[in-house]
This record gives C-alpha cells, sequence and structure tokens, in this order.
C-alpha cells in the first residue's frame, strides 16, 4: 500500500493492475460494462486490442498464454457464450503466463439482453474464479488472478458487475517495488519478448481424447489444491473483525449471519452492521471449511448474492442449512434497501424504481430513415444488438425479433423457410458493422448455402463504430483500437466471394432518401441480397474525421 | 457520517462529468468516496442519475465509511437536478427531509455556454456542502480538458454566487445514513 490514492472505476482499476502486473497483451471484444478496460490499458500504455469477438479474443489470449506472456481478455457476460467453446478446454490445458478472462456481468439489465449469472461458468468450464467487492479488490483481484493462473497453470475468471465495473472508489496501487519485482524486464518489454522462448508440452496443449482424459484428471487435482490454498490462505473477509469481536459480546452477534460475495457484501454490510459476514473474494472453488466454521457459531445462516441461488445451493448441498433470498430478489440488482426486506422478511410489494425517459435513436442518427422505411414497408424485420436495436420503440416500432448477436441473420432465415411465400417476402435481416463482423459472416453463409425459396434481404446498417458501446473500432472500420490506421474489412467484397446475388452499397442522403423504393423492389425479387447502408453515426462522425486527417498527415502509418 | 447526493438529469447533460467532478472533489477533500451510475443505454437521451456517497475515512479505524456505492431510494440528503422533466421522476430517490436542488437556481441566460450548466450547478451545490473550493478547482481542471478550464471556471463560480439565499442548508445530522 502506498499513500497514492486514486479514484478509480473497476474497469479502470483492471487495467491498472494489469499495467502494472506486467500484462503483455489485453484483448477483448466492447460490451457494456466490460468495455473501459482495455480502453484504459491502452491509454496507459498497454498493448490492446480489439478483436473480431470473444471468442477469437480468448483465442489469442489463450496463444499469448502458452507463450508465457501475462494475458488479460475481457468482455461482458454474454460474450462468454461466445466464447466458451474455447474456454471449456482452456481450463483443460496448462498455461505458462497468467491468463485472466474478466466476464463483466450486468444483473438488472441496465444494458444487455439477459441478466445470466456467469458464476455457473466457473463451475461448468472448472475456472477459479475471484470476485471483488470494489474498486480496491478489482486492482488486487488482478494481480490475484496472474498469481493463481501461474502457480497452477490454469485461467481464472474475474468476475465483475456492472456496480464493481462502473463505480468509482478509492483505490490504493501497490508500490512501484512491486510492480518493478512483477515485471522485471518491464523497462525493456521487447528484450523480454525477443528472449521468449516456445515451451512444447503436446501432453498440456493438445486435447485429443488420449491427451485430454489425463488433463481432466489434472484440472479436478488443481482445484482441489486451489481450494485448500483458498482455506489457507484466500482472499477471506469477516466482520466484525476479532479486534472487535473480542471486545464486544460475540454471543449477541451470532443470532445472525451473512455469507455475501461481490457488492453484495457491502450492501448487507450497510443493512446490517450489527451482524456477522463472512466475505470470499475466491467464489469458486469455494473455502468450504471456512463457512462451515463460521457457519457453526450461526443460528440464522443468511447469504446474499445477486443473481442465481448458486451459493446457497452449493452451502445447503454442503448441510449448511443456508437461507437463501425469496425468488422476486433473483431480478435485478440488489441495493442496500432490498437487502434490508430480505433481512427482514418483509413480503410488502417494493416500491416501483424511478422511471424516467426511455433512451432514443439520437436526433440525427443514420438509423432513423432506414426503420422509418422498414415501418412504412411493413416489414418483418429480425434485429440485432446495437444502438439499432431502439427501431423497436415508438415511433418506428420496426423490429419483430432480437436475441443474441449475429441472430438477426439466421432468425430472418428461418422466419422466411417456415413462412409462406407472401410472408416470407416481408422478412428483413437488420445487422449492424461491427455486429456483422463478430458473428454475422456466418449467417451469411447460411444464406447463400441454404438460401429460402423467396430468397433473403440483408442490411448492414454501416455507421462505421461500434456505437452503443461508446464508438469503438472494430475489424471494417479501418482501425485499430487506439484509432490508428489498420486493414479495413470490405463487406460488399466478402458478400460478393460468397456468392451473395445482389450486393448494394447505399451511401449518401440522395440515396438513403429512396431507400424504401430500392427495399421493396428487392423484396419482389426472390434473390439473396445483401445492402450496405452506410453513414457514419452522428456522435462519431467529428472523431472519425479527426483519425481520418491524422491518418492521412502520416502516410507512413497506411 | 455519510453524506448522499444524487444527481439526475437526460444522457448528454454531463450527468457523470458532474459527478465525477463532485466525488474527485470530496476525494481531495480528504474523505472517502464512492460514486456509481448506469452507462450504456442510459447515453442515448434518456434519463440518467449518478449517485455519489462520501464520509470521513477516520470514521473508523476498520471499516471503509462508505459501503455500498448506491444511494439507497429515499435517502439522498441532496437531489441536484439538471434538468426541469427530471425532478418529478427522481423526487423518490429524496430524503423527506432533504435538500432538493433544481436546474432554476440558475439564472436563466446567466450562463456564457449553456454546456456548462453540469458545473453552475455543482456551484449552487457547493454552497451547501464542506467540501474547499480549493478542492473543487482541483477536481474540475482534474476532470476537464485544459482549453474548458476558464469557461468553468466562471460557470462554477456563477453557480456559487447563486447559491446563497437559493440554495438550502444541508442539515445532514437531521438524517438518518
Amino acid at each position: 500500500m502506498t499513500d497514492e490514492r486514486l479514484l478509480l472505476s473497476g474497469d479502470d482499476a483492471v487495467a491498472l493492475a494489469a499495467l502494472h502486473a506486467g500484462v503483455r497483451l489485453g484483448s477483448g471484444y466492447p460490451g457494456t460494462p466490460s468495455t473501459e478496460i482495455l480502453e484504459t490499458f491502452d491509454r496507459l500504455g498497454g498493448h490492446a486490442q480489439w478483436a473480431p469477438n470473444e471468442k477469437v479474443a480468448l483465442e489469442v489470449g489463450i496463444g499469448s498464454a502458452f507463450a508465457g506472456a501475462r494475458t488479460l481478455v475481457t468482455m461482458k457476460h454474454v460474450g462468454l457464450n461466445v466464447a466458451a467453446d474455447a474456454l471449456f478446454t482452456a481450463t483443460y490445458t496448462d498455461v505458462d503466463g497468467g491468463l485472466v478472462i474478466v466476464s463483466a456481468d450486468d444483473p438488472g439489465m441496465a444494458s444487455s439482453q439477459n441478466e445470466q449469472d456467469n458464476r455457473h461458468y466457473a463451475r461448468a468450464a472448472g475456472a477459479p474464479m475471484l470476485e471483488p467487492v470494489d474498486s480496491q479488490q478489482a486492482y488486487e483481484f488482478t494481480w490475484l488472478a496472474l498469481e493463481i493462473g501461474e502457480r497452477w497453470k490454469i485461467p481464472v475468471i474475474l468476475r465483475l458487475t456492472t456496480r464493481i465495473c462502473h463505480a468509482k472508489t478509492v483505490v490504493r496501487p501497490r508500490p512501484p517495488e512491486q510492480r518493478h519485482a512483477a515485471c522485471a524486464t518491464a523497462a525493456q518489454p521487447d528484450d523480454e519478448q525477443a528472449a521468449r522462448r516456445f515451451r512444447r508440452d503436446i501432453p498440456a496443449r493438445v486435447m485429443i481424447p488420449a491427451f485430454a482424459k489425463p488433463a481432466h484428471h489434472r484440472l479436478r487435482q488443481k482445484l482441489a489444491e486451489i481450494a485448500a490454498w483458498n482455506e489457507a490462505e484466500g482472499p477471506i473477509r469477516e466482520y466484525p473483525p476479532e479486534a472487535i469481536a473480542q471486545g464486544s459480546d460475540r454471543a449477541d452477534r451470532a443470532g445472525l449471519g451473512i455469507i455475501a460475495t461481490g457488492v453484495a457484501a457491502l450492501h448487507a454490510r450497510e443493512a446490517a452492521p450489527a451482524a456477522r459476514q463472512l466475505t470470499f473474494g475466491l467464489t469458486y472453488p469455494l473455502p468450504l471449511e471456512r463457512i462451515r466454521a463460521f457457519a457453526a457459531e450461526i443460528e440464522r445462516l443468511l447469504v446474499i448474492e445477486e443473481g442465481d441461488p448458486v451459493l446457497v445451493d452449493e452451502l445447503n448441498a454442503a448441510d449448511l442449512s443456508a437461507e437463501g433470498k425469496p425468488m422476486r430478489y433473483r431480478f435485478g440488482e440488489l441495493d442496500v434497501a432490498r437487502v434490508r426486506r430480505i433481512i427482514a422478511g418483509d413480503e410488502r410489494p417494493e416500491p416501483e424504481p424511478v422511471k424516467g425517459k426511455p433512451p432514443q435513436l439520437c436526433q440525427g442518427c443514420s438509423h432513423r430513415g432506414v426503420f422509418e422505411a422498414l415501418r412504412d414497408l411493413d416489414c418483418i424485420v429480425a434485429g440485432d444488438i446495437g444502438c439499432y436495436t431502439l427501431g423497436v420503440l415508438p415511433p418506428f416500432s420496426a423490429m419483430d425479433t432480437c436475441v443474441c448477436m449475429g441472430a438477426s441473420i439466421g432468425v430472418g432465415l428461418g422466419l422466411r423457410h417456415a413462412l409462406p411465400a407472401a410472408e416470407a417476402r416481408r422478412v428483413v435481416s437488420v445487422i449492424g458493422d461491427s455486429t456483422f463482423v463478430h458473428s454475422g459472416l456466418t449467417g451469411l453463409a447460411e444464406m447463400v448455402y441454404n438460401p429460402p425459396p423467396t430468397g433473403h434481404l440483408v442490411l448492414i446498417l454501416d455507421n462505421q463504430t461500434t456505437a452503443m458501446t461508446g464508438q469503438q473500432e472494430h475489424p471494417g472500420t479501418g482501425r485499430a483500437l487506439d484509432h490508428s490506421p489498420a486493414h479495413r474489412l470490405d463487406f460488399a467484397g466478402i458478400a460478393q466471394a460468397m456468392g451473395v446475388q445482389a450486393v448494394e452499397l447505399i451511401e449518401g442522403s440522395d440515396e438513403t432518401a429512396r431507400l424504401d423504393e430500392r427495399l421493396a423492389a428487392q423484396l419482389a425479387r426472390d434473390e439473396t441480397a445483401l445492402f450496405i447502408v452506410r453513414q457514419p453515426c452522428v456522435l462519431a462522425a467529428p472523431k472519425i474525421r479527426r483519425y481520418e486527417k491524422a491518418a492521412a498527415e502520416e502516410p507512413d502509418c497506411q | 457520517m455519510i453524506t448522499n447526493i444524487v444527481i439526475a438529469g437526460l444522457g448528454g447533460q454531463g450527468i457523470v462529468k458532474a459527478s465525477d467532478i463532485l466525488a474527485e472533489a470530496a476525494l481531495r477533500a480528504g474523505f472517502d468516496v464512492k460514486k456509481s451510475e448506469l452507462h450504456g443505454m442510459s447515453q442515448r437521451g434518456g434519463s440518467v442519475t449518478s449517485d455519489v456517497r462520501y464520509g470521513h475515512p477516520e470514521h473508523s479505524p476498520v471499516l471503509s465509511p462508505v459501503l455500498s456505492p448506491m444511494v439507497p431510494p429515499g435517502e439522498a440528503h441532496v437531489l441536484l437536478v439538471l434538468e426541469p422533466t427530471q425532478v418529478e421522476v427522481t423526487r423518490a430517490l429524496l430524503h423527506p427531509d432533504g435538500l432538493l436542488i433544481g436546474p432554476e437556481v440558475i439564472e436563466p441566460g446567466a450562463l456564457k455556454n449553456r454546456k456548462s450548466v453540469n458545473v453552475a450547478m455543482l456551484g449552487a451545490l457547493s454552497t451547501a456542502l464542506e467540501i474547499s473550493e480549493q478542492a473543487w478547482t482541483q477536481a474540475i481542471q482534474a476532470n476537464l480538458a485544459e482549453k474548458l478550464h476558464a469557461l468553468n471556471a466562471q460557470a462554477f463560480a456563477l453557480g456559487r454566487a447563486c447559491g446563497p439565499g437559493r440554495v438550502g442548508r444541508l442539515t445532514t445530522q437531521a438524517l438518518p445514513c
């Protein structure tokens, strides 16, 4: 600890810790509430890059860790679904460099399509999971995740939630001498990289059945050892601390004992300051014996956890007679008021949350004209994830489905296959540029491989940025994470190469003004078609002009 | 003693920036501080609220005085609202004895640049809080680009001058926390 006090979001704290701990590569895909981690890591001088999607980000991370480099991979909770294929086998392998996978969950769905609880992934994939309560722990646990990961050669999930990612709290970083110890050659990263040699270890990294069978046994052994470490040395806090407890009537406090993790631990301490509380940071594998010892001194053992009944079910499976929260608190975030109700067993209806003005497409947004046309043509719109999902709201009400990244194309095709021809011809898939790169390319392959009898029409709403998450770059913008020039994917060229029958670029106000005519004409044609409707996001446009100007002035970069 | 402040308005008004400045000022004044809000969809012109909580770190030798980063509904000591339409939708966040500071506290037309209304409102708020003017100045400079410092210093001073008489006193002691 130093005297340095910084006010940091959890995202920024993770980025700072990654820098201090010598992380060599950060890879991820933007997604609220995780996006700022890599942006900050880049701003602080780290090497950060956006991948086309979370699966690729994690695969790049696995390779980097195989090469012995400390590596950070970031994504929102639903991103881990995309990366899950890589995750479930990466845990069987031995990684040399620490590999931290940040899963930023969004209980309450501030900006997400579901409120899935990614604590299940730790259990399902056999990945140790750390859950900080605030930015200080987000900083410390990033270090700890690297240390655990390198000691046991295992990827570690750092699970944040919206209120950890975006809340700012005071952080005291590790003193410089520890940082230097962590990355002894940080001053000469090029030398360190030059000195790195690939270490061949086929049985630990090639997961064919002959090697994967013993690897699964090794994984369970690693987790058993990590559980023992967690019991003995893990980041476990008990309240009140011994010093206070001995000076007061401990027996008197033992009526209510709370087990809580993440930000819910802070809500619980505020809601019940007199209750005893056990909070642990390494939430998988659990320190079950510590919990058992705590429970033995408690009359009412209450588990306060956001989301699914993960902890309470595990404690009850271990015969600990734990009490969970009523079903209604499975929905949405917890806060101090809700935790007070859980503790009091208050079954009265909760007050309605403050309802303000809903978000909407910006004035001047390039998506507005598209959704007006789709509405006026009475299209059946298979939508996707991004700002343009707001096309579902009045005055457009021009979206009929939205499930996950890239689903617009597959769902649109399924609708076309199943509906009678007259109805099928109304179906249009609408997808953003960043989402298209993330998960739309395979949908396009499906369209040309299994075309419906009426054909299909896909619209890429190309606003030249990942707008919803705060205007990040992607492989279709021609700029890297730090906005420097990079290779740019050619959507029209891709569609033509794949064999899409009609490919059109619709650009400029004259062409977009006639969008309804062009859509109507194409819908009557029974062809496979891709229209790229290109107009920069109004919020991003000034920045894009600045980046383009900077690139033009530095021809060497191109 | 914890002071709970909620800043409310619409996306694009600089609500998050205002709470960043307030939290930074509280930090520089020596307090422990936490702040929290929701990002993402709220950027698209929708309602935005941001919670700031601060208190003395020396309050307890063991515990951090600010625990949850969110102000429990009905427990805000101050509700600072930048947009008239948002007063009623957020009023339930304010304690019945809490202090409401609405946009009318700034004289219409007094601001050179309407964009600095968030900092002007902080100036008005500052008259009710025990945070030094120096801490405020440092926090404004730390959170804004240098070319905006002069404009926002003026806006803050304007709000601070409007404050006395228009902004009530904060009686934190009378409130539960």
